[in-house]
């Protein structure tokens, strides 16, 4: 129950969260729901490893990897963006395809050895500052660099530049931003493909550096569902999104080391003794989320802070609300 | 008096720009009647043949596998009697989704209210909160109350926050289909516990729907027949919601409210009452596909009493179009996918096909909101 | 503005030749021709449904015309889009904005430029603006998110827009339908100040007394026809070019049964609430309507009217005031309650609240009445009865739509309106509220309209008509309030109306003080 350990724990596997949070942030912000990223992040994850199994290249199988889940989402552009369906329903039509087309790919991944992970860096100097040292910058992942760098990027192409302000445009008033030459639908496409690089991206991540191996379902465990809370925790924000995700996993970090010791502030561990009441521990992960959730829809209502306007809904050229 | 649209100004898409034809998508202003069932069947046709393909590719025949399928389903009067009992719990929770959707509330964790369902009808046998040797015709319907109550409170959970919070609906609902699993799971696993196995005891002959097999000395033509009779409490359950939906001033109000949240306001309806009342309906459905499955099919409580009904319903609602006999004939259909579908190798391919359907039937609505035109450049 | 006869006639900023525009079942513009001069202010009247917005449209380039021909500065254009009129210096503001609320003004006015390439150096467009808006007039705060600003600054900002752009030809459509008057007059002196440095405006409206203000000249549609095409605006009268408008001189006027009032039905004392933004929207506001009459709410849009119709309806909380209806205290109460004790309300937005654009006529029909007998008995809906009610209102209402199953958003204006008439006159309200029961319908319909209410209005009902169109308030109201700025402040019986004072009442002015002709604010230019 060491907490440099957990947080630099949930540093790591925070890093999944936060790569597909920050792809789903770029893809609702155009104005686009997009629930397939549970599939995407699956078949991400599948292809990533089983090209690393395949090649012994895990670099290769990263960038395939992350391919694969945008290539999914060209799907849910299409239906979502030119025709126009509903949204909620293309993305967990999706999910289903993408776990069950992951399950299928992996069939026999699951027996494969083990794989050349990604390299894991500990920077020099950075590495020996106090607290923050041995938790960010200590045997971490590339990948997790990576997040540290994705997500500043991230903001300020949102909020500082040209092509934020057209993203920002298109999903609160898509008439207004087309009737001044804004592309709104290749500018939507764009961004759904960008939220599904990200997820496959995330999914690589798990396979390659996080928890190796390929596990059927259970790779995510969900994890899809929770960056698509997270990102209304962080109301749009990537930098928001980023600590969300590392406390959100470095709580469940915990909730799983929880078991381990015999005594807990010197009373008796209650989960080391009865090992039925885990159950409970597994269960609180995903309570947590409700509860967030529950606490930001209170906020939200207050600052009068929300979704991008047109959230969800197609975009018809030529239909102006009277 | 039909009055054509004006056409959709060529967006600029560059997709099509270097074919010869241009494709225009003119939008529709009515839908002619036969349209909703073909583009329906267009969509399962190609979702068919796109799962074939796939089929191909990963070694099996198709032809072989759709017809094995077929025949494994409905080829005798035994397995058809098996597809029924897969169906069962599907046109449960088929409904549940259906009637969530009609109001536009996206019931995800229909799972999850089976999974509490069935927790709550296995307490009425397990606590137990009837004693052991009562008759059946207290003890089934004491279960099956108890499941639809499970159900009930557990989908209200959703209804709740949202109505009063606005809180997302699909999240609340898949993270406690989450939850509804480690909460069995803690109950197999400890106080219900067989000896420290992963199973509770089996239930008395008491707690076990009747089945046709049940009555094999009288006619011994059902002999092995494990139908039981919870395909037709959701028979009754579809007659129901149906009346609800179409005859009922709930069912307007929920009409309405799916249509236009805004004009169900104005016409005095009140919206959060309507989206918990509907939630906790839905939930109860669900919950009884639960009850349905341990007191009829499995018998016991095990960690696991659904290989993904609740998510297979979404499916189910959609190409029934949310009308309720749609459910049952879709979730015939779908039963028959399922019991087959766990012969074929590799084990994704069902739920693959079922994703490609859900997807091409989205994907099929475009014809109902556009004509579309081909002309040559 | 008349040009020196030594002077050679000003080049054309633009000219439409034989423009024809059809739509299913109208011909919206049936061979006009349309010239603007560079540097003049030309106004184009017409009725609703003349044509105009659609002429403007086509100049556009929202709408690709049928037949004619179009120059800008004597060369021949083809726009594609408004982007291709922006590009030859052309553009329109419209009624309904395109701006985004949750970003600032300078935002707005970067969008859908390709500078900044990547960055954008915020301080650097926000000192460029404010300067612009400066030059122009237009003083508006680029740092202010548009939600924040009142509907005349946001109007000042879809003109900065264009002007950024380098728009030297502006159209206008209907500005001053959402403007208070004071903002009226700052508009039309930004506007003459522009025009004297050589921009060129073509000014969209159906009020006399703006155009005879502003414009130079004034060209008149009706029914897709040019009725009078750049006839200076000095020699016309207003009575003449109501005649060029509508062919007729004299306003519709309806029989009616003598004003003879009842007692006091609704009774609203002191209501204060809040609009959508959190500003204040009613500030104190009372009235009463007795039975048999029709009180006329007039007002320009955005004065409160809104908000007192959803207060009244229960659609929106108010922090302070009463509200009864014969004697029923229902301030703050829920829509149910309002509709329990007979308050009726035909929406201003019919497509978005006063129906539900799928279900059918007949489920739309009943959605007043569908809680109780005959509809319905306990929780059971009886269809067949429904069915009979839709069908006799069907009939009775000559709702046009080829069966009581058809689905409502296949129902034209008029007809929708109808329906929505229909339902609320079937449920015998003691309170008629109609919001811009006309709005968007043709004159057939709008004829139609207003002989039910005046019908309702004989037989006993008690109606508040809140609209925004003067003429149709004096047309058929007993007595005729003023709001502005969420009060009642001024109270007429219409037989006695002043058209000038009225109109002073809706800007601001006080029935006493009267602004001397030529002044700003006064309706006499």
């Amino acid at each position: 129950m060491d907490p440099t350990i957990i947080l630099a724990a949930g540093v790591a596997s925070g890093t999944v969260l936060l790569f597909a949070a920050v792809g789903e942030i770029f893809a609702e912000r155009a104005g686009v729901l997009n629930l397939g990223v549970e599939g995407m992040m699956l078949i991400g994850a599948v292809v990533a490893f089983a090209t690393a199994v395949a090649t012994g290249n895990p670099w290769l199988g990263l960038a395939l990897g992350t391919l694969a889940g945008g290539l999914l989402s060209i799907m849910h552009g299409i239906v979502a963006i030119s025709f126009q369906a509903e949204q909620v329903v293309s993305g967990l039509a999706l999910t289903f395809l993408g776990s069950g087309l992951a399950r299928v790919l992996g069939e026999e991944l699951s027996k494969a050895g083990s794989i050349s992970l990604l390299p894991r860096l500990t920077l020099p100097l950075l590495g020996q500052v106090p607290i923050v040292g041995p938790i960010f910058f200590t045997d971490q992942s590339v990948l997790v660099y990576l997040g540290y760098a994705v997500v500043p990027i991230a903001w300020f192409v949102i909020s500082r530049t040209r092509q934020g302000l057209h993203l920002r445009a298109i999903g609160e008033n898509p008439t207004a931003a087309d009737s001044l030459g804004v592309d709104v639908y290749r500018l939507r496409y764009a961004y759904v493909i960008v939220g599904g690089l990200f997820a496959g991206l995330a999914g690589a991540t798990i396979t390659l550096a996080i928890s190796p191996g390929w596990f059927g379902d259970l790779t995510t465990g969900g994890a899809g569902w929770i960056a698509i809370a997270l990102v209304i925790f962080a109301q749009w924000s990537p930098l928001r999104a980023m600590v969300g995700a590392y406390l959100y996993a470095a709580i469940r970090r915990m909730l799983l080391d929880i078991q381990g010791p015999q005594e807990i502030l010197g009373f008796p561990n209650p989960f080391f003794y009865d090992h039925t009441l885990t159950f409970f521990l597994q269960m609180s992960p995903y309570i947590l989320v409700i509860v967030v959730l529950v606490i930001v829809s209170r906020e939200a209502l207050r600052k009068r802070l929300g979704a991008p306007a047109a959230l969800g809904i197609p975009y018809i050229r030529g239909e102006r609300g009277h | 008096m039909t009055v054509q649209a004006p056409t959709h100004r060529p967006g600029r898409t560059g997709l099509t720009g270097r074919l010869p034809w241009t494709i225009r998508l003119e939008r529709r202003l009515e839908v002619p009647r036969w349209l909703p069932p073909a583009t329906t069947i267009g969509a399962v046709v190609v979702a068919l043949l796109i799962g074939g393909l796939i089929l191909a590719f990963v070694g099996a025949d198709p032809i072989r596998t759709f017809v094995h399928v077929v025949r494994s389903s409905f080829g005798s009067l035994g397995v058809l009697s098996d597809t029924l009992v897969t169906a069962t719990p599907l046109i449960f929770t088929g409904l549940a989704c259906a009637l969530a959707f009609r109001m536009r509330l996206w019931n995800i964790g229909a799972e999850g209210q089976l999974f509490i369902g069935g927790w709550a009808a296995s307490a009425v046998v397990l606590i137990p909160i009837v004693p052991q040797g009562t008759p059946s015709f207290i003890t089934i319907p004491l279960m099956a109350l108890a499941g639809a109550v499970g159900g009930a409170a557990y989908g209200a959970i959703p209804g709740i926050l949202k109505a009063f919070r606005g809180v997302n609906e699909i999240i609340v609902t898949l993270m406690l289909n989450y939850v509804a699993v480690f909460w069995l799971g803690f109950w197999v696993f400890g106080p219900w516990s067989e000896a420290g196995f992963q199973q509770t005891p089996q239930f008395p002959r008491d707690a076990w729907l009747p089945r046709l097999s049940d009555f094999a000395e009288a006619v011994p033509a059902f002999s092995g027949l494990t139908v039981h009779a919870g395909f037709l409490a959701a028979l009754v359950a579809a007659v129901l919601v149906r009346f609800l939906l179409f005859r009922s001033r709930r069912g307007y109000e929920i009409r309405l409210i799916g249509d236009s949240p805004r004009a169900a306001r104005y016409a005095g309806i009140d919206v959060a009452r309507n989206t918990i009342i509907v939630f906790a309906i839905s939930g109860a459905l669900a919950g009884l596909a639960g009850a349905s499955e341990v007191s009829g099919v499995i018998h016991r409580l095990q960690p696991s009493i659904s290989p993904g009904y609740g998510f297979t319903a979404i499916i189910v609602a959609y190409i029934a179009k949310l009308n309720p006999y749609g459910v049952v004939v879709a979730a015939i259909a779908f039963g028959a996918l399922i019991l087959a579908g766990r012969e074929i190798q590799p084990s994704g391919i069902p739920a693959m096909i079922q994703g490609i359907l859900l997807f091409s039937l989205i994907a099929s609505e475009v014809f109902l909101r556009y004509r579309v035109r081909i002309e040559r450049r | 503005m008349t040009a020196p006869a030594s002077v050679a006639a000003p080049p054309l900023a633009v000219e439409m030749r034989g423009i024809v525009k059809r739509f299913p079942g109208v011909v919206a513009n049936d061979g006009v021709d349309f010239e603007l001069r560079v540097g003049e202010i030309h106004a184009l009247l017409g009725e609703n449904g003349a044509g105009k917005s659609t002429l403007m449209n086509v100049l556009d380039g929202l709408y690709a015309p049928d037949e004619g021909e179009i120059r800008v500065r004597g060369e021949v254009v083809d726009f594609r889009s408004p982007r291709d009129a922006i590009a030859a210096g052309l553009g329109m503001v419209h009624q309904h904005f395109a701006l985004v609320p949750t970003m600032t003004v300078t935002e707005n006015v970067l969008i859908g430029l390709s500078r900044p390439r990547f960055r954008i150096d915020v301080r650097r467009y926000d000192d460029e603006i404010a300067a612009l808006a400066e030059r122009q007039g237009l003083t508006v705060d680029p740092r202010a998110r548009i939600w924040q600003l009142s509907v005349g600054e946001q109007q000042r900002v879809e003109i900065l827009k264009l002007l950024y752009r380098g728009a030297r030809i502006l159209i206008l459509d209907e500005p001053t339908a959402v403007l208070a008057p004071q903002e009226a007059s700052d508009l039309f002196r930004t506007l003459r100040a522009m025009v004297d440095e050589g921009t060129s405006v073509i000014f969209i409206s159906h009020k006399l007394a703006e155009v005879a203000r502003i414009a130079d000249r004034v060209t008149v549609m009706r029914r897709g026809k040019v009725t009078a095409a750049g006839i200076p605006a000095a020699g016309a009268t207003p009575a003449s070019l109501a005649r060029l408008m509508v062919g007729r001189e004299t306003l519709e006027t309806l029989e009616r049964a003598p004003f003879a009032p009842g007692p006091v039905v609704l009774s609203v004392h002191g209501l204060e609430a809040d609009g959508d933004r959190g500003l204040a929207a009613l500030r104190g506001l009372s009235l009463d309507v007795r039975s048999g009459e029709i009180l006329g709410l007039a007002g320009v849009a955005g004065n409160g009217q809104t908000e007192l119709a959803q207060v009244l309806t229960g659609l929106r909380r108010c922090r302070a005031g009463r509200i009864s209806v014969n004697g029923v205290e229902l301030a703050n109460r829920s829509p149910l309650e309002a509709i329990r004790q007979g308050v009726g309300h035909v929406p201003e937005d019919r497509t978005g609240v006063g129906s539900s654009p799928n279900l059918s006529v007949t489920d739309n029909l009943i959605m007043k009445s569908y809680r109780d007998a005959p509809i319905s008995h306990g929780w059971v809906i009886d269809g067949g009865s429904a069915r009979r009610l839709a069908e006799e209102l069907r009939t009775g209402y000559a709702i046009a739509a080829p069966s009581v199953d058809t689905e409502a958003r296949l129902l034209s204006g008029g007809n929708l309106q109808r329906l929505i008439l229909a339902r609320e006159i079937e449920s015998k309200p003691r309170l008629l509220v109609a919001v811009q029961p006309t709005r968007g319908l043709d004159v057939g319909a709008i004829e139609a309209v207003h002989h039910l209410l005046v019908a309702q209005r004989d037989a006993g009902a008690a109606t508040l008509l809140i609209s925004e169109d003067l003429d149709e308030i004096l047309t058929i109201a007993d007595r005729v309030a003023v709001i502005y700025e969420g009060r009642v402040v001024g109270l007429v019986d219409a037989a006695d109306a002043d058209v000038a004072e009225i109109g002073l009442l809706m800007t601001g002015g006080t029935a006493t003080a009267h602004a001397e002709p030529g002044e700003p604010g006064a309706l006499v230019p």
